[in-house]
């Protein structure tokens, strides 16, 4: 049974860079052990001979040529942002 | 007193030469120059709905130089998002390989400047994607993702490295063996090339590691050998001193020579790791291995070992010659053009003058015009004494400088040695009458006076004259 706290929770949101209100992180605390919970329900099946996957599907080998193919036009792909000049994105300084 | 072993290791990132982006059809452009987010779509830039998909050449690039350094290649490969946030990538993740990578467990050999040559092991090679470029300026930062996306190879070598010379060794080595297979430029001051060292101090004898600091911004081997051995001095100082070096990533600052702090890592970065789900697994088989194996061309070492055995070259001159791939291949051109011409007179004429002509006017090899046939065809007409050396050195000029053959400026300049002996001795007769003071001087035993009377006659026959025959003949007349 894997027990998460009220710090792995802060952690978690932390890493994400969100703010929680102690309400949220309670509300969290709960949906994401409900996660666990469902993840070591799956533990219980016996897997021995199960090969491990890293996907459901059994598709592999999707690739494509080395092609160029059209970019998004500068205006298009900044027009959504919230902030930008000189043809650039623009942020709060990051260092 | 304690002695201390420096254990470094470093981590090498190099861009892929790809025509387009790792997992979309943005073109690779220069980032230094390109205009910003010019090479954008919705899958570099991380828009909802995209669907990434693997570049194929990317992964055979990949695979060619696993092979070449000497990785057992994985036949399973899965790529996993590296999550963190930072604005570099729009995605909040970078695509990467973290538990199944391309190459496992390869090595190199480096040469110690004692001439002896040691091992170093690689641990791993994967694929990923490069980041954007952010530029900080007033209170902001500008992103630029025109390099979100390009194919990125990252070489981790063990900790076998235990200076800063060592660790410049290894990345040329690396860079070279990257040019040969036309995967990277290995241009360092454009960043398509990033090598970082690991750097930690541990008592001789001990079996643990010490802390280590991370060395970024080193745009040259130079700086890669000088910030390591810095940060060597550095970290013995504090450990002397009875301190502690802190964990963290350095920054090198190449004007200053030292290193500085960037960031303190207090704890190890918690990047969430997870199979990338847009991203089926990626299955190499060995036939697809065998045939990338079947491009791969004559490497360094083989190259080097080569050129000292079958064409009996010095150490150094095989070296400067199995440099660059281009190089090479121009040499090998000219060794196989004419077998009377030898591969060390070839070596010789490349190296001591077509070098010195290329550098002159800054060109590369790709970029003149002499062909390696041409330059055979010279060496063929010195060989056979229709001109002597030196005159062969003027035409090469001439060839270098105006494309022509040699044989057409030999003509149009009445270069043709004179080996008419007849001719020659009545010049040296000549010469010898109207220098009796030096002939007197030369009998009174003053023998430089013979190197003047050579040069009287070369410059009577304006630089053509056989200069073993004109030897001859003085030794006679003088006798």
């Amino acid at each position: 049974m894997t027990l998460l706290t009220m710090q792995d929770v802060e952690k978690i949101a932390d890493l994400a860079r969100l703010e929680l209100s102690e309400a949220e992180k309670e509300m969290y605390l709960g949906q994401l052990t409900a996660v666990l919970e469902y993840a070591d329900r799956l533990n219980e099946l016996d897997l021995d001979g199960v090969p491990p996957t890293a996907h459901a599907i059994s598709q592999q080998n999707v690739m494509r040529d080395d092609v160029i193919e059209p970019s998004l036009p500068t205006a298009a792909a900044l027009q959504n942002s919230a902030w930008h000049t000189d043809d650039q994105f623009a942020i709060q300084t990051v260092l | 007193m304690i002695t201390y072993e420096p254990i470094i290791g470093l981590e090498i990132h190099a861009e892929l030469m790809s025509k387009s982006k790792m997992f979309c059809g943005c073109k690779v452009v220069d980032s230094v120059t390109a205009p910003p987010n010019t090479a954008v779509c919705p899958v570099c830039l991380g828009m909802p709905g995209m669907l990434p998909v693997i570049n194929r050449q990317a992964v055979e690039f990949s695979i060619k130089v696993a092979i070449a350094l000497n990785c057992d290649v994985q036949h399973h490969n899965i790529f996993a998002r590296k999550n963190y946030f930072y604005p570099d990538l729009a995605k909040a993740y970078q695509v990467t390989q973290y538990e199944q990578p391309i190459g496992l467990n390869g090595w190199v050999d480096i040469e110690l400047g004692t001439g002896e040559t040691k091992r170093i092991r690689i641990r791993r090679v994967h694929m990923e994607e490069d980041t954007g470029k952010l530029t900080h300026e007033n209170g902001r930062s500008l992103v630029d993702y025109n390099r979100a996306g390009v194919p990125l190879l990252e070489i981790v070598s063990e900790p076998d490295i235990h200076s800063g010379e060592e660790a410049r060794a290894y990345g040329i080595k690396i860079r070279r063996i990257l040019r040969y297979l036309g995967v990277n430029s290995g241009d360092m001051e454009k960043g398509v090339l990033r090598v970082e060292p690991n750097i930690s101090l541990r008592p001789m004898g001990s079996t643990t590691f010490g802390t280590r600091t991370e060395l970024k911004n080193l745009n040259s081997f130079r700086a890669l050998a000088d910030g390591s051995a810095y940060e060597i001095m550095r970290q013995e100082t504090i450990l002397r001193a009875g301190g502690a070096v802190v964990q963290e990533t350095r920054g090198w600052h190449d004007s200053k020579r030292i290193t500085f702090s960037q960031r303190v890592k207090e704890e190890a970065e918690d990047y969430r790791y997870f199979d990338e789900p847009d991203l089926p697994p990626l299955f190499v088989d060995e036939e697809w291995i065998t045939a990338v194996a079947q491009t791969l061309p004559e490497l360094p070492d083989a190259k080097l070992a080569r050129y000292q055995i079958e064409y009996d070259l010095s150490p150094y001159d095989a070296a400067v010659l199995a440099d660059e791939i281009r190089v090479a291949t121009w040499f090998e051109t000219a060794v196989t053009v004419n077998s009377a011409i030898t591969p060390k007179t070839i070596a010789n004429w490349v190296i001591n003058a077509l070098f010195r002509l290329m550098n002159n006017a800054k060109l590369t090899i790709d970029e003149i015009s002499i062909t390696p046939e041409q330059l055979v065809e010279l060496l063929g007409l010195i060989a056979d004494q229709t001109i002597n050396q030196n005159s062969g050195r003027k035409v090469l000029d001439e060839m270098f400088e105006t494309g022509k053959t040699a044989v057409s400026i030999i003509e149009s300049k009445g270069l043709t040695q004179i080996s008419d002996e007849d001719a020659l001795a009545a010049i040296v007769a000549q010469l010898l009458a109207d220098n009796a003071d030096s002939v007197a001087a030369y009998c009174g035993g003053n023998k430089k006076v013979r190197g003047f009377l050579i040069g009287q006659v070369m410059r009577a026959t304006k630089g053509k004259a056989n200069p073993r025959l004109v030897n001859d003949l003085l030794t006679k007349a003088l006798a």
